[in-house]
């Protein structure tokens, strides 16, 4: 458990295969059934053809570092006793236009300043790995799960 | 048309309603209207000050539009413009347009009570610890220099160039504090690649706008201010702050706002002789320089240089009050209110001769921009 890290609420619908998926050690994504284009965030109509019916596909899991930033205090405390740490944005090999937000770690259970944050390259290949935390106690309830698997990246 | 602001600082004793109404009060004794004769009544989605709190101690007659435009930084340019569109449609004949703000207190920052179970579209930014507007922004500035080339040198430019006008402006919370590039580049990290000079103060304080016909202006005891165009846009794919998924994440919603704006105005980029860039991070202002049209894509590191952006010198002095970074920051209205001096040609820093002025609203969130001119 962390203390005050903030939790993804995986009882959103739209979300939820999702973060389903990770907690299955899968990256999915959405899909139009449609035209079949790829679309990140999820939300309930493709913009392309406009069709509601959406399936979730398992990525490759690997990708690129577009952009990061190394956030210093004054940050949440959760966060706060890790800085600086990374936060990168990874472009899916399948579809450069599909970007996540995540932490490049040395493996998936180390904490988010294991990895030296200037030796990040913009173009670094990573492959998606999961970390399954449990959030807060009393937390619980209909909205939340105590559990959750979030994607992390590591040096593919 | 009428300006009106607060003193700026930290930690104000008056309430927000107090300085929306002090504002207000000395935006309609600029313009010469007395506060029975509003009936239009315009702020953003976060403004705190309710229009009927705001009607019922201004002694506002039956007020008949009223409205208000979200994402924070990016409603300002909107929240005036409407107000134009809504008094040249005659659904009121005065209107007011203003923002209050007390951000100084740390329990005001917008991300101070987040829960920590999080839904919508910060689900999947901020669990990973993206936590801040300005990481946010860090994330498409750091994407910028790689893209473009662009170096702390360039954001350096942009928060000396508003420091400057600043420590010459007796209003600006930084007019005292002045700043070298040693201090810009000595300053600690919020979010690398970001310091601390390159985010906008924290401010209470309020601005106000009063927007009446062109047939009324006339009767104005100052010289008025027309809204020659003005322009909102949300570009396609977009995401509010965390702007990472469209085909091209640093073309943002300026880019879309400036194709309206200035499909509705007969001046261009090159015509334009002052400019009020909303700055709540530096990074903003080169990437809005290029989705206006003043340089080309990818130049707007470069633009900066040479002292391009300084008054009274530059090519196109910006933010000449100071801005959201060294003037005050309360949601970009203070860029407005400069707007509109720098064209009646009574601002501190005034550019000599301004005729045209843009303002503009955050770039990276849904966005606005207003043409200012003066009326011959």
């Amino acid at each position: 458990m962390i203390e005050g890290i903030l939790l993804p609420n995986t009882g959103d619908e739209l979300a939820a295969p999702f973060w389903d998926g990770c907690a299955a050690g899968e990256l999915r994504i959405q899909a139009c059934v449609a035209c079949g284009r790829l679309r990140f965030p999820p939300r309930p109509m493709c913009p392309w053809c406009q069709s509601m019916d959406s399936e979730w596909q398992v990525m490759s899991g690997r990708g690129s570092v577009w952009s990061f930033v190394v956030p210093h205090a004054p940050l949440l405390p959760a966060y706060q006793e890790f800085a600086p740490y990374n936060v990168i944005v990874v472009e899916l090999d399948e579809d450069p236009g599909i970007r996540l937000v995540g932490n490049l770690v040395a493996s998936e259970h180390q904490p988010l300043n294991s990895v030296d944050p200037y030796s990040i390259t913009i173009g670094d290949p990573v492959r998606v790995v999961f970390a399954t935390i449990t959030g807060p106690d009393g937390e619980g309830g209909a909205s939340s799960n105590d559990a959750v698997t979030l994607p992390r990246w590591v040096r593919a | 048309m009428g300006v009106g602001q607060t003193e700026f600082g930290k930690a104000l004793e008056p309430s927000e309603t107090e300085l929306a109404l002090t504002a207000i009060k000395a935006a309609l004794d600029d313009a010469g209207i007395d506060p029975s004769e509003v009936d239009g009544l315009s702020s953003y989605t976060m403004e705190n000050v309710e229009e009927f709190d705001i009607a019922r101690n201004l002694g506002t007659g039956d007020v008949t539009w009223f409205s208000q435009v979200g994402y924070g930084g990016g409603a300002g340019c909107g929240v005036v413009g409407n107000a134009a569109l809504a008094v040249a449609a005659r659904q009121c004949d005065v209107a007011v347009a203003w923002r209050s703000r007390k951000r100084g207190a740390r329990t005001s920052r917008p991300w101070a009570g987040v829960s920590q179970r999080i839904t919508g579209h910060w689900q999947w930014s901020r669990p990973f610890g993206l936590l801040r507007p300005v990481d946010e922004v860090a994330m498409l500035a750091r994407r910028a220099m790689h893209e473009y080339g662009w170096t702390r040198d360039h954001l350096a430019n942009v928060a000396l160039a508003f420091r400057k006008h600043a420590n010459t402006n007796p209003g600006a919370q930084m007019h005292d504090k002045p700043m070298t590039r040693d201090d810009y580049l000595a300053a600690r990290w919020i979010s690398e690649p970001l310091c601390l000079f390159d985010n906008c103060l924290e401010t209470d304080g309020a601005g106000a706008v009063v927007i009446v016909r062109a047939d009324r202006a006339k009767d104005s005891p100052k010289p008025p201010v027309s809204v020659h165009a003005y322009a909102q846009a949300i570009n396609r794919q977009h995401q509010v702050m965390t702007n990472y998924f469209g085909d091209d994440p640093l073309e943002g919603p300026a880019w879309a706002c400036a194709r309206r704006l200035w499909s509705l105005a007969d001046v261009g980029p090159a015509d334009v002789d002052v400019a009020q860039i909303y700055d709540a991070f530096s990074p903003l202002v080169p990437l809005s320089l290029q989705g206006y049209g003043f340089c080309a894509k990818g130049e707007g590191g470069p633009f900066t240089d040479d002292g391009a952006i300084e008054w009274p010198h530059g090519r196109l002095p910006t933010n000449t009050s100071g801005g959201g970074m060294s003037e005050a920051y309360v949601h970009g209205f203070n860029l407005i209110t400069e707007g509109v001096r720098q064209i009646r040609g009574e601002a501190v820093n005034q550019v000599a001769g301004a005729q045209v002025a843009l303002v503009t609203s955050g770039e990276g969130v849904p966005t606005g921009a207003l043409l200012l001119t003066a009326v011959r």
